[in-house]
C-alpha cells in the first residue's frame, strides 16, 4: 500500500463501553481502499464490538471513526450504512421470518456499483437452489454464505466481516476463502475479524493485533511467517 | 323450514351474525395489536381508546364538518393515526429501553386521559350514529341488513390485505425483519425509527377504522373503547402475541363462538371468551399461534 494513499477507513483512538464497562481503550487503525485488513484477537479482545462501533451498534463510543474522511461517531447506524459500510455479523443474523431470497434482497442498495443478484447467484449457486427455504433452516455454511451474499449486492464498498469462519468445516472455510480473494479482486475493501490466523493469512494483506480494546501491533501478511510463533502464542492457539 | 335443536333458524343465523360483526371488530383490533406489539414491543393499552376516537372522529366530521361516512371511513383513521404518531414520536418512543412495563402503564394511563376528556365533553350517554346504508336483503333463512353485511365484507378485506403486505412483500419483510433484529435492519440502511413510527400511525389507524365502522353499528360513547378492548386483549391472549394471520384467525372464530353461545347456553355468552382464555392458558400459554420467546 502506498504510504500517502488516503485511509478508506480511519480508526483513531476509539474508546467503547457497554454500559458502565469500558471495552475499547483506544483502537487506533486503517484501512486502504482494496485492502483485506484482519483484526485478530482472542475471545473477548473486543473485535466485534470495534465492528459494531464502526457500523453505529455500539452507541457509546467516543474518538474518531472517519470513513473517505467522514466522521461517523455521532451518526444513526442507517446513515453510516448508506455511506456505503455494510456489515456481515458474528451471530450471521440471517432472519427466520424471511426466506432466503428475502433475506438475500433484504438489504436496500445504498450505492450503484453492487453485485447483480446474478453476480451473486454466480458466486452463491447453493442460495439459488434454496431460494424458497426459511432462511434459518439453511445449514451452518449456508446461512455464513447468505450473511455476506446479501450485503455485496447493497453497492457497498467497505465490506465488515466478523469471523466469517467460525464453527464451519474446513472445506467451507476454504470456499469462504476463496470468496473474500473473488471480492477483494472486484475491488471491495474488507475488514475482517479472525481468531484463525491461519486462514487469516491466506486471504488479508495486513493484520492488526488486538488486545483488551487496543491494537498492540501489526503485521503485514509478507512478515506473518517470521512472527507466526509470536502470534500463535498470542493468540493462543 | 329446517330447524336445529330446536333453534328456530332466524335466530341461529342471526346470533352468527352478530358474532360475526364482533368478530371483524376483534380482528382488526387484535391486528393492529399484534403488528404494534411485534415491532416496538409495546402492548399499546391506548388501542380501546383509539377506536373510540376513530367512532368519534366519524360522529364530529358528520356533525360539525358536514362530512358523510364514507367520507370519515378514510379521513377519520388517517387523523387519529397521525394523533397516534405524535403520542409515538414524543413519549413512547423514550420507553423503547426500559420494561414492557412502563409502555403499558403510559398507553393505559393515555387511555384513561383520552377517555376523560370525551367523557366531560360529550357525556357518557352516547350519541346516535345514521346508518349510510340502510335496507337489506332476505335470504330465505334469514334477514341480512346491508350495513353488516358491508362490516364483515369490509373488515375481512382489511385484515387479508393488512396479512398480505406484511407476508408477502418486500415491505412486509423489512418488518417482519425489523420485528426480529431492528438494529441489525437498521444497520442495512433502513430507518427503522422512522418505520417504527408509521407501524404505530398504521396499527392506530386500524383501530381508528374499527372505531367509524362501529359507529352505525354501535353507539358513539367514550366508553365503548374500553368495554371492548377487554375482550379484545382475551382474544390477543387466546390466539398469542405477534401472529399476523393468529390475530385475524383468532378474532373472527371467537366472535363466531360467541355468538352460537349466545343461541346454545346465552347464561355464558358474556365469558365463554374469559373460559377459552384460561384453557388456553392452562394447555397452550404462548397463545394458539404464537410461539413461546
Ligand atoms: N452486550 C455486551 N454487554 C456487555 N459486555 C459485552 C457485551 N458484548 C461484549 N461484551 C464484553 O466486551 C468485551 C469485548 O467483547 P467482543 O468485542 O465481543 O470481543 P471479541 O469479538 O474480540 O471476542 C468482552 O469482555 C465482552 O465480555
Ligand atoms: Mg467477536
Amino acid at each position: 500500500m502506498a504510504a500517502n494513499a488516503t485511509p478508506l477507513l480511519e480508526v483513531k483512538d476509539l474508546h467503547g463501553h457497554y454500559g458502565e464497562s469500558h471495552v475499547l481503550h483506544g483502537m487506533t487503525f486503517d484501512v486502504h481502499p482494496g485492502e483485506v485488513v484482519t483484526l485478530l484477537g482472542r475471545n473477548g479482545a473486543g473485535k466485534t464490538t470495534t465492528m459494531r462501533a464502526i457500523m453505529g451498534l455500539l452507541r457509546k463510543r467516543a474518538g474518531s471513526i472517519r470513513y473517505q474522511g467522514t466522521e461517523t461517531v455521532g451518526l444513526q447506524p442507517n446513515k453510516i450504512a448508506r455511506l456505503g459500510i455494510a456489515i456481515c455479523p458474528e451471530e450471521r443474523g440471517i432472519f427466520a421470518s424471511l426466506s432466503v431470497r428475502e433475506n438475500l434482497l433484504l438489504p436496500p442498495v445504498v450505492l450503484p456499483g453492487g453485485l447483480t443478484v446474478d453476480e451473486v447467484h454466480e458466486l452463491f449457486p447453493r442460495l439459488e437452489e434454496r431460494r424458497n427455504s426459511q432462511g434459518t433452516k439453511l445449514s451452518g455454511g449456508e446461512q455464513q454464505m447468505l450473511a455476506i451474499a446479501r450485503i455485496l449486492r447493497t453497492g457497498a464498498k467497505l465490506l465488515l466481516l466478523d469471523e466469517p469462519s467460525e464453527g464451519l468445516a474446513p472445506v467451507i472455510v476454504q470456499h469462504i476463502g476463496q470468496i473474500i480473494r473473488d471480492l477483494k479482486k472486484k475491488g471491495f475493501t474488507v475488514l475482517l475479524v479472525e481468531q484463525n490466523f491461519h486462514f487469516a493469512s491466506t486471504v488479508a494483506d495486513r493484520h492488526y493485533v488486538v488486545e483488551h480494546g487496543r491494537v498492540v501491533d501489526m503485521v503485514p501478511n509478507d512478515k506473518i511467517a517470521e512472527n507466526a510463533a509470536r502470534l500463535e502464542a498470542f493468540l493462543g492457539v | 323450514m329446517f330447524e336445529l335443536l330446536g333453534i328456530p333458524p332466524q335466530a341461529l343465523f342471526g346470533q352468527l351474525l352478530l358474532g360475526l360483526i364482533n368478530g371483524a371488530f376483534y380482528a382488526m383490533l387484535s391486528l393492529g395489536l399484534a403488528v404494534i406489539f411485534g415491532l416496538l414491543n409495546v402492548i399499546n393499552f391506548t388501542h380501546g381508546a383509539q377506536y373510540m376516537m376513530g367512532a368519534f372522529g366519524a360522529w364530529m366530521l358528520l356533525n360539525y364538518a358536514g362530512i358523510p361516512f364514507w367520507g370519515a371511513l378514510v379521513l377519520s383513521p388517517i387523523i387519529v393515526a397521525i394523533i397516534g404518531m405524535v403520542i409515538e414520536r414524543t413519549l413512547l418512543k423514550r420507553l423503547y429501553h426500559l420494561d414492557h412495563l412502563y409502555g403499558l402503564l403510559l398507553t393505559f394511563g393515555l387511555a384513561l386521559i383520552l377517555e376523560g376528556l370525551f367523557r366531560r365533553q360529550y357525556g357518557s350517554s352516547g350519541l346516535p350514529y345514521n346508518n349510510p346504508l340502510p335496507g337489506g336483503t332476505n335470504l330465505g333463512f334469514m334477514f341480512l341488513p346491508n350495513y353488516r353485511a358491508f362490516v364483515v365484507v369490509a373488515s375481512l378485506v382489511v385484515c387479508i390485505a393488512t396479512w398480505y403486505v406484511i407476508e408477502r412483500t418486500k415491505l412486509g419483510s423489512y418488518l417482519r425483519a425489523a420485528t426480529e433484529r431492528p438494529d441489525l435492519v437498521q444497520a442495512f440502511g433502513i430507518d427503522v425509527p422512522r418505520m417504527i413510527t408509521l407501524t404505530y400511525g398504521f396499527g392506530v389507524g386500524l383501530a381508528a377504522l374499527a372505531g367509524v365502522l362501529a359507529a352505525p353499528a354501535y353507539q358513539v360513547s367514550p366508553t365503548m373503547g374500553s368495554n371492548l378492548i377487554i375482550v379484545v386483549f382475551a382474544v390477543v391472549v387466546i390466539g398469542g402475541m405477534g401472529s399476523i394471520m393468529g390475530a385475524i384467525l383468532t378474532g373472527f372464530g371467537l366472535g363466531i363462538v360467541e355468538g352460537l353461545t349466545k343461541v346454545f347456553y346465552p347464561e355464558a355468552s358474556s365469558t365463554v371468551i374469559f373460559v377459552i382464555m384460561a384453557i388456553v392458558l392452562m394447555v397452550k400459554p404462548a397463545g394458539l399461534f404464537g410461539t413461546a420467546k
